[in-house]
């Protein structure tokens, strides 16, 4: 089982093949997604037609097919994704660095209580959460309409109803990602530049902020990810303006085409180059 | 004078960081927790009264639809959680103990790899595999077989949900298995305890804070999971999650899908507490 002590030829043998059958298991499904966005055929199943770049580039105007990037459904719902998760990047990352102070530098009481309930998100369930805030907030909506009249349409099933609920649990974890790089932080640094004459302010934007850009970069990327890809808490939140995971479910319930493939694909390219940053970020961090 | 001004700061500044955190915890999470537990007790009278009740709860354990979609959905997600355990350990245990230099890190990454795409993204890729114009189906006709179903079952199921959450397992085990010491293993042996010995009294409860680690979160993503079980499964493999955006989004019966939501915090919120309970383990380990 370790190095040190010797296995039979047999068990040795079988062992290997099961990491040859693992790692097969866990790349088939996505190479098959990407054949196929290249596959000359309207269905996403053999036999292999040849190569063809339609289900990227075709315009309906010229033929039957009509390519990702002239899908017009399709790519509002890109928007739209992009849209919420940079309003989740930016709430989540800035909450998540003051809670990192909070739970990092300051003592106080009922501190280790909170920071259980700071980590209750983690353990419910996606859907538990976008059907909780879906309750309050419409509910919410729903009688200021009916005693004063009065719209407040944020709170109905909405682009920012999507945010909060996101919000809700991302922001534990980009909490998470931030302290633990702020929990390696010498703060002898900052009462150096406290004794040198700085101000509190100067001090964390001078010395402590610039240490913790790493972990924000990385927690940004985390959270932008998180967010696009998103199912679970999103469905229950969402308006007519479709983030492009829900378009997608709609779709694939619908009957599938290449099309998705070629979405599949993108999504795939554009979350790893993501990832390359988040990593990155959480190298630097550990330097 | 000055002690009582630094006294004032450090007070301001625990308020002026406590208030985001406040904010953000009570408006998102425990409010509307607290206004979904409410509104599962409400009982509609006619369009504009309510009155309390336990109505819902009741309809949840006359109803046999509702628990044995409940039940089902537990144990299968119990299921999807022990056999993501023992699919992820083998490998974990090969990248963390055997692997050397640049092999250990790719492997890693492979392992990754599969989750920078969405759910839907992977569960996609299941179903081109396994639908009956997919293409294990048209291998097996290249062979002479007929076209065969492979999608719409629980057995796709719960290959999809393993799928997805063998990530959450292998990234905890790796992290554990790394800090083992392997002179413990060679004592094992050493004291003439065979594979399966060393296995269970050494190498198992050192892995332990990693295997609780993954089992609740692979656990609580496959029993709120609702899109894996939605796209792969057939009509009798219901999910409870499915029941709750029924009565929420098709029926708007809140009412009753608030009391359905309950009832599946209240499941998972138990099975996490028996977990961390039975290997004496804390949340705040095992997830912070």
């Amino acid at each position: 089982m370790i190095r040190s002590v010797p296995h039979s030829p047999w068990f040795n043998r079988i062992y290997g093949l099961y990491l040859v059958i693992f790692f097969v298991y866990l790349a088939l499904p996505l190479l098959m997604t990407v054949v196929f966005a290249f596959n000359d055929s309207p269905f996403p199943s053999l036999p292999w037609q040849g190569f063809t770049l339609d289900w990227f580039v075709a315009d309906p105007a010229d033929g039957t097919r009509t390519g990702l990037l002239h899908d017009q459904g399709l790519l509002s719902a890109l928007g739209n994704s992009a849209m919420i998760a940079l309003w989740v990047t930016l709430l989540s990352v800035v909450l998540g660095t003051v809670n990192a102070v909070l739970f990092e530098r300051l003592q106080f009481r009922g501190k280790e209580l909170l920071y259980l309930v700071m980590l209750l998100p983690l353990v419910i369930p996606g859907v538990i959460l976008g059907v909780s805030i879906l309750v309050f907030y419409s509910g919410l909506a729903n009688h200021v309409s009916n005693q004063w009249g009065i719209e407040l349409d944020m709170f109905r099933p909405s682009m920012s109803l999507v945010v909060m609920g996101q919000v809700s649990f991302i922001t534990t974890l980009s909490t998470l990602v931030i302290a633990a790089r702020l929990r390696k932080f010498d703060p002898h640094l900052e009462e150096a530049a406290l004794n040198l004459g700085a101000t509190p302010w100067v001090a964390w934007f001078t010395v402590t902020l610039p240490w913790l850009r790493p972990a924000l970069m990385g927690a940004a990327a985390m959270a932008f990810l998180m967010s696009f890809e998103n199912f679970n808490t999103t469905v229950m939140l969402t308006g007519s303006d479709t983030p492009l995971t829900v378009a997608l479910f709609n779709r694939l319930r619908e009957g599938s085409t290449p099309v998705l493939n070629a979405v599949a694909l993108f999504l795939m390219v554009a979350s790893a180059l993501l990832a390359l940053v988040a990593t990155r970020g959480d190298k630097n961090a550990e330097a | 004078m000055n002690k009582v001004h630094h006294q004032h700061a450090r007070r301001l500044s625990l308020w002026l960081l406590l208030t985001p955190f406040v904010l953000w915890i009570g408006l998102l999470v425990l409010l509307p927790h607290l206004q979904m537990l409410r509104v599962s007790f409400q009982v509609r009278e006619s369009w504009d009264s309510v009155t309390w009740g336990l109505d819902q709860y009741a309809h949840f354990f006359t109803e046999p639809y509702y628990w044995r979609t409940f039940l089902r959905t537990g144990l299968m997600s119990l299921l999807t959680m022990i056999l993501t355990l023992v699919v992820a350990f083998p490998i974990a245990w090969y990248i963390a103990r055997l692997a050397r230099g640049r092999a250990r890190g790719w492997l890693f990454l492979a392992c990754l790899i599969p989750f920078w795409a969405s759910e839907l993204v992977r569960t996609y890729g299941w179903m081109i595999l396994l639908r009956e114009s997919g293409v294990f189906s048209a291998l097996l006709q290249w062979f002479g077989f007929a076209p065969t179903e492979m999608l719409y079952n629980d057995v796709a199921v719960v290959v999809g949900l393993v799928y997805n959450g063998l990530l959450f397992m292998v990234v905890p085990l790796v992290t554990t298995l790394d800090g083992l010491d392997e002179s413990l293993v060679e004592a094992g042996y050493d004291l003439g305890g065979g594979h399966f010995t060393v296995m269970r009294e050494i190498v198992v409860p050192w892995a332990m804070p990693g295997i609780v680690s993954g089992c609740i979160v692979v656990f609580m993503l496959t029993l709120g999971s609702y899109l894996t079980p939605t796209l792969m499964g057939g009509k009798d493999s219901a999910w409870f999650t499915q029941q709750i955006f029924t009565q929420f989004i098709t029926r708007f019966n809140w009412e009753q899908g608030a009391a359905l939501g309950i009832l599946l915090l209240l499941l998972s919120s138990l099975m996490i507490w028996l977990g961390l309970r039975l290997t004496g383990q804390s949340l705040r380990k095992v997830m912070g």
